[in-house]
């Protein structure tokens, strides 16, 4: 039977979320390096702590830091620079020439990846509390569950967003996911609370999602969070609301202008390795 | 052909492999924008990675930058950029040219000496290198007080143990673009790994004393521990022997380690690549593409 309309949609999804997740198992070593890797900068950056006398917290703080990175990495390699990929594979046009919509393809990737990440970054929480001694007091389960697909929901959304914008992008898209690691993990306090930031950089960083779910969470998950925190979590849950319906709506409004520029300028087949 | 013309011309091969790979790799690295919108991106990624650790730094401490502990963090990170850029940088050229170009195959087969062609692409990373440990260190002496003295600098030890360790970083390298050679499917991430692993034992941003007593033993038998060392010191002098690590072991002795271990990094890389090669053109491995 011929699909259509929704039920096209939902399978759109399926199939594009399928190798994420079944592919991403298979390749065992890379399970291995997408857990050892974060786990290593963890360490690094919570023997630096020790070295200077940092109080036990800020070891919780770099863990859950360094187990989110893998979320910024999936976003940044895996949703954003998709569609470059996809171009340069040859698969960008079979996508388009196919009957289906591409946002049903971007959300395939995005639910497939989320899937196929938060396996690693629990990973990375377990061995990194583990081997660390964290203590975790979580202070409300249902508003930690919250924040964290709230950012998620957000964080994939500015991914999708982003993969239109790539679509234009040939070797530059590689550069500039590259040039957008560092950065965002400094702004966006992945290994320290962005309260010592001044407030308006502290403001501007939260534009990225992973900003206020980081930091509502560190404040619903340890004793000293709370005094840490930016703002209030309440706040930072309805900042993270209107962040996951601005990027959504972007992402879509974006790709269809980005996929009509691609289409008239003949860029949707181009590789210029 | 005598012994003589064949060196010449094995010496020819050697420098014309080196320098078109050099070319082709700073073509590869920087042609893709222009000229300023690279700068840009040359400087904000290791500007970022030492704020962070600037900002760990500040927030703990209360901004108490006259430590010692400060400069010893600030340029172990910045001399770090040389392990991502020459080590990573070697063995990222058989990925890039394999996976994404393809055209390693045509390389290796072309009359090029490999081992030379594979270290002449990690110049071009060393230059863009240089430039952001300079950046770097410039941004820490203006804005942070890295208390460099530089009438006090011991210049010739410092050159000659930054060139050693280069070339003991290139050495490294190549003994991973022999591994990467065997793992098709791991694209960059042995690299990563191993510069990641490096950045934790070398006692690149804490002291090794800070690492528990059963780990501190690896950091002792990598060169980039010693040259990290040498390096500081020759720059802050007795900020850097605040240190117990190192404390023990004169100038001299640790120029004569990094010698050393510089020299036993590179047999092991000429044997390990040698043998890597051959198991590659055995197995079929040069010209396989993963499409990851």
């Amino acid at each position: 039977m011929r699909q259509t309309g929704w039920r096209l949609f939902l399978q759109t999804v399926i199939a594009r979320a399928y190798p994420r997740v079944i592919g991403m198992q298979r390749e065992r070593s890379w399970m291995f390096f997408d857990v050892f890797l974060p786990l290593l900068a963890v360490s690094a950056y919570v023997f630096v702590y020790r070295a200077i006398g940092a109080p036990e917290e800020y070891v919780g703080f770099v863990v859950i830091g360094g187990a989110m990175t893998a979320f910024w990495m999936n976003v940044l390699w895996a949703m954003s620079s998709q569609l470059y990929w996809e171009k340069e594979q040859g698969n960008l046009a079979l996508y388009i020439m196919a009957p289906n919509s591409m946002m049903a393809i971007l959300l395939g990737m995005a639910v497939g990846g989320m899937f196929a990440t938060s396996l690693r970054a629990a990973a990375v929480v377990l061995i990194g509390s583990v081997i660390f001694q964290v203590q975790y007091v979580v202070v409300s389960l249902p508003a930690l569950l919250a924040v964290f697909f709230l950012a998620m929901t957000a964080l994939y959304g500015m991914g999708m967003m982003l993969a239109s914008l790539f679509l234009l992008l040939s070797r530059e898209a590689w550069h500039l996911s590259n040039l957008a690691q560092e950065p965002i993990f400094l702004l966006a306090g992945f290994y320290f609370p962005i309260k010592h930031f001044n407030f308006w950089i502290a403001a501007v960083a939260s534009i990225i999602p992973l900003t206020l779910g980081l930091d509502a969470m560190r404040q619903l998950v340890f004793p000293s969070g709370a005094a840490l925190g930016f703002v209030s979590v309440p706040i930072e849950i309805g900042v993270l609301v209107i962040l996951c319906v601005v990027f959504l709506v972007a992402a879509r409004v974006l790709l269809g202008y980005m996929e009509r520029l691609a289409i008239r300028e003949g860029r949707l087949t181009e590789s210029r390795g | 052909m005598n012994s003589k013309s064949a060196i010449s011309n094995l010496n020819s091969s050697v420098w014309r492999s080196f320098r078109t790979a050099a070319w082709l790799g700073w073509q590869i690295e920087s042609n893709w924008t222009d000229p300023f919108l690279f700068a840009v991106y040359s400087i904000i990624k290791p500007l970022a990675s030492a704020m962070i650790l600037v900002v760990m730094y500040g927030v703990i401490t209360h901004g108490d930058f006259a430590s010692p502990l400060f400069p010893y963090i600030y340029l172990g990170n910045a001399f770090y950029i040389y392990v991502g850029a020459v080590m990573t940088g070697i063995s990222w050229a058989v990925v890039d040219d394999r996976e994404h170009y393809k055209t390693l195959k045509y390389i290796y087969t072309a009359p090029t000496h490999f081992p030379t062609y594979l270290c002449g692409r990690g110049v071009a990373r060393f230059l863009t290198g240089t430039f952001s440990v300079v950046i770097t260190i410039v941004c820490g002496i203006l804005f942070l007080h890295v208390p460099i003295d530089f009438a006090a600098m011991d210049v010739p030890l410092f050159v000659v143990a930054l060139l050693i360790g280069v070339l003991m970083l290139a050495m490294m390298g190549l003994l991973l673009a022999g591994v990467t050679l065997l793992t098709v499917h791991h694209y960059g991430a042995v690299g990563e790994a191993v510069a990641g692993a490096l950045y934790l034992f070398s006692g690149a941003i804490f002291p090794l004393d800070v690492l528990p007593a059963f780990l501190r033993p690896l950091g002792f038998l990598m060169p980039i521990t010693y040259w990290l060392e040498l390096l500081r010191r020759t720059l802050v002098g007795s900020v850097a022997q605040a240190f117990p690590t190192l404390a023990g072991l004169s100038n001299a002795q640790l120029f004569a380690i990094l010698l050393g271990l510089t020299a036993l990094f590179t047999a092991l890389a000429a044997i390990v690549f040698r043998w890597c090669e051959l198991r590659a053109r055995e197995r079929g491995l040069l010209d396989r593409v993963s499409n990851y």
